[in-house]
């Protein structure tokens, strides 16, 4: 673009930060100017306040006691400020038959979500393999059908499936039957994502290991795995998300007792009884929130990569 | 002590969960690698992709068919059940609870993914390019991250309503309107604005999803284009609907039925909020009411499969017009 176009576009503009920026600045600055004005800021501002406020309220209420809890709204921590970790102290350690008892149900939810995010990643990446790199017939259309599975609603194989859980295979209510419910559930869109991935390796590097007498098995641990360890840490971070967030399976195939449900299964229940467990809710829900924001926040790259692929690629 | 015994059983069994499955997978695979060389090709193959294709026969296919069967069928008990063709769905309709938990679903889908997608847009927008833009956007795409539970009593809190002169407001936006010399509401309970409330929820949290996508979007509309442009006198506006409205269409469509897909599978948000009382149930929750609290297999089975006609056309509008996109590519 040429400098008297700047001038001109600058001109247009009442701003004089916009001036010095297109006779000084380069040119992602001046594009970066012109398009951003005070108003948008001062609107994006605003949702994001709005957008925060709920949650930092939670947050704010989980430090007040009891009492205050009970009686009054959390911005009059600003009035009377108050802290105290009763609240996390009662929800996670008491334990007994009326308590909250989260220390358990956060194992749980552990013990839940570990296995149900490799079991299904790792079977995805050896069926994306053999999508991408072992020719057979029906491939395409059997493809196509993983991909068709996953607008399946899990409402529709919750009855069966948990028919075959409790009269077949009598794991009903156990952890490996909720490690095999999400592994199942998860499996097309993992498949389908590291499809997407793993079809993409250059096909000379997968030519070279065969000429070298690779089969299928070297291929699969020397350059699949190896190459595809970035999209593996993206894909599984969204399913460990995922499977710790999630109410539906955990309801129907973990038996809701504290030997097996997560923390979500615990949390509806205390919400359910809102009157009884106000002061609790806010630790116990910060307790389940931790884990899900810790990640999210550290590892906010992979997150939205995953998110990205999930929903952008054809 | 008895939760330092429990952690250690259960971290037991997670190990013994993965160990197995390792064993299990490293079995298979090792074989493969053995395979006699008549037949490797298959037997491999077979090694890679019978794992996930029994799984999802058995846990997916076999299941979804076996509730489109049983939608047919009264409710089982120790007699077994009986065909009763298409009563479950005529009891749908024709049933006031059940057709009002109809009507909240299409509300829901009708809503949520417009103002989650307008939100969403004007957001990425005002925050294009701008100082803070990363922190900015944490924090609306925060909500994307925790659980719908979580969301639920969140807003639980939000909506909390006392009666006047039994205690002070402990919900934020009934303080507001007691700050504004109003009356404080049930938000919660007042149907069939409660309904509304709800969809608030689920619109916090999309919200995010929508901005991130179209953020990413937004910043691959070529520079060039939108100078051009702007040279050619369009203000701000006229270069947004223009220039990059049309070049994020594709973005656009997916995340609209991305979301509505999820709309209509919303079900922690109503149990967390509301149990589905008040009116305010929807299809995904209904279905688990009528099958897992009442034992009602047929209904639950019916609005399933009501569920997925519901998702069916979306997908296929979606499959659509990416299969366009690459078209044109």
């Amino acid at each position: 673009m040429s400098a008297p176009a700047a001038a001109s576009v600058a001109a247009e503009q009442t701003s004089t930060r916009a001036i010095a920026v297109a006779a000084g600045g380069g040119k992602a600055r001046r594009v970066k100017d012109r398009l951003t004005s005070p108003w948008a800021t001062a609107a994006a501002i605003v949702i994001a306040v709005i957008w925060t406020i709920p949650t930092f309220g939670l947050l704010v209420s989980s430090f007040r006691t009891p009492e205050e809890i009970r009686t009054n709204g959390w911005w009059n921590i600003f009035v009377s400020p108050s802290f105290t970790l009763e609240n996390y102290a009662d929800v996670l350690t008491i334990q007994g038959a009326s308590s909250a008892n989260l220390g358990s149900y956060f194992v749980n939810s552990l013990v839940i979500a570990i296995p149900a995010a490799l079991f299904p990643i790792i079977l995805a990446t050896m069926a994306a393999y053999a999508f991408a790199w072992i020719k057979f017939r029906g491939s395409a259309p059997l493809f196509v059908l993983i991909f068709a599975l996953q607008i399946v609603p899990l409402q529709m194989a919750l009855i069966p499936l948990l028919q075959i859980f409790s009269e077949v295979l009598g794991i009903s209510g156990t952890f490996p039957a909720v490690w095999i419910a999400h592994t199942i559930f998860g499996l097309p869109l993992c498949i389908f994502l590291l499809h997407n991935f793993i079809s993409e390796i250059p096909a000379e590097v997968i030519e070279a290991a065969r000429v070298d007498g690779a089969n299928h098995t070297q291929i699969f641990f020397r350059i699949i795995i190896p190459l595809s360890l970035p999209a593996l840490a993206s894909i599984g971070i969204f399913q460990f998300l995922w499977v710790w967030n999630d109410l539906l399976v955990a309801l129907v195939f973990s038996g809701g007792t504290a030997d097996v449900a997560p923390l979500t299964q615990r949390l509806a229940e205390l919400v359910g009884n809102f009157g009884r467990n106000t002061e609790r809710l806010p630790a116990a829900a910060f307790i389940s929130l931790i884990v899900p924001l810790i990640v999210f926040f550290s590892l906010q790259r992979y997150f939205v990569r995953g998110l990205l692929a999930g929903s952008t690629k054809g | 002590m008895e939760f330092w015994s429990d952690l250690f059983e259960k971290f037991g069994v997670m190990f013994l969960g993965l160990a197995a499955f390792a064993a299990v997978v490293g079995i298979v695979l090792f074989l493969a690698d053995r395979a006699p060389k008549r037949g490797r090709d298959f037997l491999q193959l077979a090694a890679f992709l019978s794992p996930a294709l029994i799984l999802l026969a058995v846990g997916l296919v076999y299941p979804a068919i076996r509730t489109t069967i049983l939608a047919f069928f009264s409710r089982q008990t120790a007699n077994g059940s009986e065909w009763v063709g298409l009563d479950n769905f005529v009891w749908m309709f024709t049933q006031p609870e059940i057709t009002i938990v109809i009507i909240n679903t299409l509300i829901w889908v009708a809503l949520v993914p417009l103002l989650s997608t307008i939100f969403g847009l004007a957001y990425a927008v005002f925050i294009d390019k701008s100082h803070g833009e990363k922190v900015l956007k944490s924090l609306v795409f925060m909500p994307m991250a925790i659980s719908f539970v979580g969301a639920g009593i969140i807003w639980r809190f939000m909506y909390e309503y006392r009666e006047v002169g039994f205690s002070e407001q402990i919900g934020l936006l009934n303080q507001i309107l007691v700050w504004l010399g109003q009356d404080p509401q049930p938000f919660l309970v007042n149907s069939p604005w409660n309904t509304f409330f709800l969809i608030v929820v689920m619109v916090w949290i999309q919200t995010g999803f929508a901005m991130v996508l179209l953020s990413a979007a937004i910043k691959g509309v070529p520079v060039e284009i939108i100078e051009a442009a702007r040279l050619d006198g369009a203000n701000a506006w006229q270069s947004f609907w223009n220039v990059t409205v049309p070049g994020i269409r594709g973005t656009l469509v997916v995340v609209v039925t991305t979301i509505s897909i999820a709309t209509l599978k919303v079900f922690d948000i109503v149990r967390a909020m509301t149990g589905g009382n008040f009116n305010t149930s929807v299809v995904a929750n209904e279905m688990y009411t009528q099958a897992f609290n009442r034992g009602e297999t047929g209904y639950g089975s019916a609005l399933a499969v009501v569920l997925f006609v519901m998702v069916l056309p979306i997908v296929l509008y979606n499959v659509r017009v990416m299969r366009k996109q690459k078209e044109i590519r």
